[in-house]
C-alpha cells in the first residue's frame, strides 16, 4: 500500500460518509414538506374569512368555519398547560435535585410508563374518573388528559436539562452563602431554561394534536363554548368529524382544519423559542 | 475586619473513606496561608471544610472544631448558610453564572440573599471588581456581555470579585490559578497580596513558588494529615520535618 493509495482512500471515504449525511438530513425533511405540501394543496382553497370567524354550518349549508374548535383548541391547550408544565417542571427539578432515593427511581419510571401510556387509554381513564363523575364532558376533562400527557415528557426533559448544569456552577452559588433552594431556582433552573422551554414546547406540540383523549373528555361542541365544565369544540375533534362524514364540503374543511392545527401548532412554538431567546446574552453559550 | 480560624481535630469522610485524619491548626488574622502537598492529600477537602463546602458532595461528612473568629461553625445553632456568607471561596475552574451579565454577577451573592440595596449596588459591583483589578477591562460592557465571555483570567478574578461582594472576613482559594496561563496567574498573585490586607486568606495551591510567593504562613499536608506548618521562608528553607523536605525538594509528590 502506497501513500497515493491511502490517500485516494482517504479522500473517497471522507467525499462517500458527508454525502451519505447530507442524504440522510434531506430524507428527515421530505415527509414533512411533503405533509405540508399536500396541506396546503387540499385545505389552502378553503380557507377564508369565515373559517377562522363562524362556527361550523348545518348539512347542505354552504359557508360556515372552525373559529369554536379553534378558540376551543386553544382553551384546552391552555387548561391542559396549567396542569402539565407546574407539574412536569416541578416533578423534574424532584429528580435532577433530590430524587437520588428509591422514591426518585419510582417516578423516573413511572413517568417512562406514562409516556408510553396510549393516548386513548388516556381519554377512557379520565372519563370513567371525571367524565362519569361529573356526569358530563367537560374542557376541564380534556386539559386534565392532555396536561397530564405532557408531565412525563416535560418532567424527564426538565431533569435532563438540569443535570447538565455544571456543579461548579451550583458551588459558586452556594459558595455564596445562597440557600439551596434559591441556587436551584435562580441558577440551576435559568441557566437551563433555554431547555426545559424546549421540553414545553415538545409536550406542548404533542397534545396539541391529539385526538383521542379528547373523544370521551371534551367531547367537541358545534357551538361556542368557554365554560370549562361543558364541552368544547377542539380542532382535532372538529377534523375527525368532518372528515369521517360523508360530505364533500366537510371533508374539505377538514383538510383546511388539518392545515391550521399544523401552522397554529408551528407558529406556537416558534413564537415560544423567539420570546424566550430575547433575553440570552452575548457569549453566554 | 480580618479574622483568625483556629482548627481542632478536624476529621472529614467521603462515605467510608476518611480524607483528613485529626486537623489542628491556626490560621493567622489578615494573613495569607498557603495549603501544599501532593495531590489527594486532603488539601481541598480541608478547605472546603472551612465553610461547610463539604458536606453539599452526597454521602461526605465532616466532624470536629472549627471555629471562624468566635462561632464554633460545626456547633449546633450554626447554619451553613451564614458560614458561607462569612467565608468566600474562588474555586479552581473559574465558574461565572453563564446567563448573568458581568454586573449581574458580582451582584448575585447579594441579590439572591435578598440583600439587594438599590443603587448601593452600582457602588458594590463598581468597589468589588476594583479590588479584583477587573474593572477596568470590563466597565464599558458590565450590564451588555456575559460573565462567560470574558477570558479564562478574567473569568476568574470576576468570581473573586463576586466573592468579595458578599463582604465576607475569609477568602478561601482553591487552587485559583491552576488553570490560567502565566500572565493571568501573576496577575491573581498579586491580587492576593493585596486582598490580604482586608482579609484572611487561605489558598490551596499546587505550585510551590506560587506558595512562596503570596502566602504568610504555608502548611504541608500529605494523607490527609497536618505534617508541618510555619512561616513560609521555614518550610521552604530549613523545614523541621523530613518529609516536608522530601517534598519541597522534588523527592516525592
Amino acid at each position: 500500500m502506497n501513500a497515493s493509495y491511502i490517500g485516494i482512500r482517504r479522500y473517497l471515504v471522507n467525499h462517500l460518509a458527508t454525502a451519505l449525511s447530507w442524504l440522510a438530513a434531506a430524507l428527515v425533511l421530505v415527509p414533512l414538506l411533503a405533509i405540508f405540501g399536500y396541506l396546503v394543496y387540499r385545505g389552502f382553497g378553503s380557507l377564508d374569512w369565515a373559517f377562522f370567524t363562524q362556527i361550523p354550518k348545518p348539512v347542505g349549508e354552504s359557508g360556515g368555519g372552525m373559529a369554536n374548535a379553534i378558540v376551543g383548541s386553544a382553551f384546552i391547550l391552555l387548561i391542559a398547560s396549567c396542569i402539565g408544565v407546574p407539574l412536569g417542571v416541578g416533578s423534574g427539578i424532584y429528580l435532577a435535585e433530590y430524587g437520588r432515593g428509591r422514591f426518585g427511581h419510582l417516578v423516573r419510571f413511572t413517568a417512562d410508563v406514562l409516556n408510553g401510556i396510549p393516548s386513548i387509554v388516556m381519554g377512557i381513564a379520565i372519563y370513567a374518573l371525571v367524565v362519569i363523575r361529573q356526569k358530563h364532558f367537560s374542557a376541564f376533562a380534556g386539559g386534565l388528559a392532555l396536561g397530564i400527557m405532557m408531565v412525563p415528557t416535560i418532567a424527564r426533559a426538565t431533569e435532563g436539562m438540569l443535570l447538565m448544569v455544571p456543579q461548579a456552577l451550583r458551588e459558586a452559588a452556594l459558595g455564596l452563602g445562597i440557600p439551596k433552594w434559591r441556587t436551584t431556582i435562580s441558577i440551576a433552573l435559568r441557566t437551563a431554561s433555554a431547555g426545559i422551554i424546549t421540553g414545553i414546547m415538545l409536550a406542548f406540540a404533542r397534545v396539541a394534536g391529539e385526538t383521542a383523549p379528547l373523544l370521551f373528555t371534551a367531547f367537541g361542541n358545534s357551538f361556542w363554548n368557554m365554560d370549562p365544565t361543558q364541552p368544547t369544540a377542539a380542532l382535532p375533534l372538529q377534523i375527525f368529524v368532518f372528515a369521517i362524514s360523508p360530505y364533500e364540503e366537510w371533508h374539505r374543511k377538514a383538510w383546511a382544519g388539518a392545515l391550521v392545527l399544523v401552522v397554529l401548532i408551528v407558529a406556537a412554538v416558534t413564537s415560544v423559542r423567539i420570546v424566550a431567546s430575547r433575553g440570552v446574552l452575548k457569549g453566554s453559550h | 475586619m480580618a479574622v483568625g480560624i483556629k482548627v481542632q481535630n478536624l476529621k472529614a469522610w467521603f462515605g467510608k473513606t476518611q480524607a483528613l485524619h485529626g486537623i489542628t491548626m491556626d490560621v493567622a488574622p489578615g494573613k495569607a496561608t498557603a495549603i501544599i502537598g501532593p495531590s489527594g492529600c486532603g488539601k481541598s477537602t480541608f478547605v472546603r471544610c472551612l465553610n461547610r463546602m463539604h458536606e453539599t458532595i452526597p454521602d461526605a461528612r465532616a466532624e470536629g472544631n472549627v471555629k471562624i473568629g468566635d462561632t464554633d461553625i460545626y456547633g449546633s445553632g450554626s447554619s451553613a448558610v451564614q458560614v458561607r456568607r462569612r467565608v468566600g471561596m474562588v474555586f479552581q475552574k473559574p465558574n461565572p453564572f453563564p446567563t448573568m451579565t458581568i454586573y449581574d454577577n458580582v451582584a448575585a451573592g447579594l441579590r439572591l440573599n435578598g440583600v439587594s440595596r438599590g443603587r448601593e449596588l452600582d457602588a458594590v459591583v463598581e468597589r468589588c471588581l476594583t479590588s479584583a483589578a477587573l474593572w477596568d477591562e470590563v466597565k464599558d460592557d458590565l450590564k451588555k456581555k456575559s460573565g462567560a465571555s470574558l477570558s479564562g483570567g478574567q473569568q476568574q478574578r470576576l468570581c473573586i470579585a463576586r466573592a468579595l461582594a458578599v463582604e465576607p472576613e475569609v477568602l478561601l482559594m482553591d487552587e485559583p490559578a491552576s488553570a490560567l496561563d502565566p500572565i493571568s496567574t501573576s496577575k491573581i498573585e498579586e491580587l492576593i497580596f493585596s486582598l490580604k490586607q482586608n482579609y484572611t486568606v487561605v489558598i490551596v495551591t499546587h505550585n510551590m513558588q506560587q506558595a512562596a510567593r503570596v502566602a504568610d504562613f504555608t502548611a504541608f499536608f500529605l494523607m490527609g494529615e497536618l505534617i508541618e506548618m510555619d512561616k513560609t521562608e521555614k518550610i521552604f528553607t530549613t523545614p523541621s520535618n523530613k518529609k516536608t523536605e522530601d517534598y519541597i525538594t522534588g523527592r516525592f509528590g
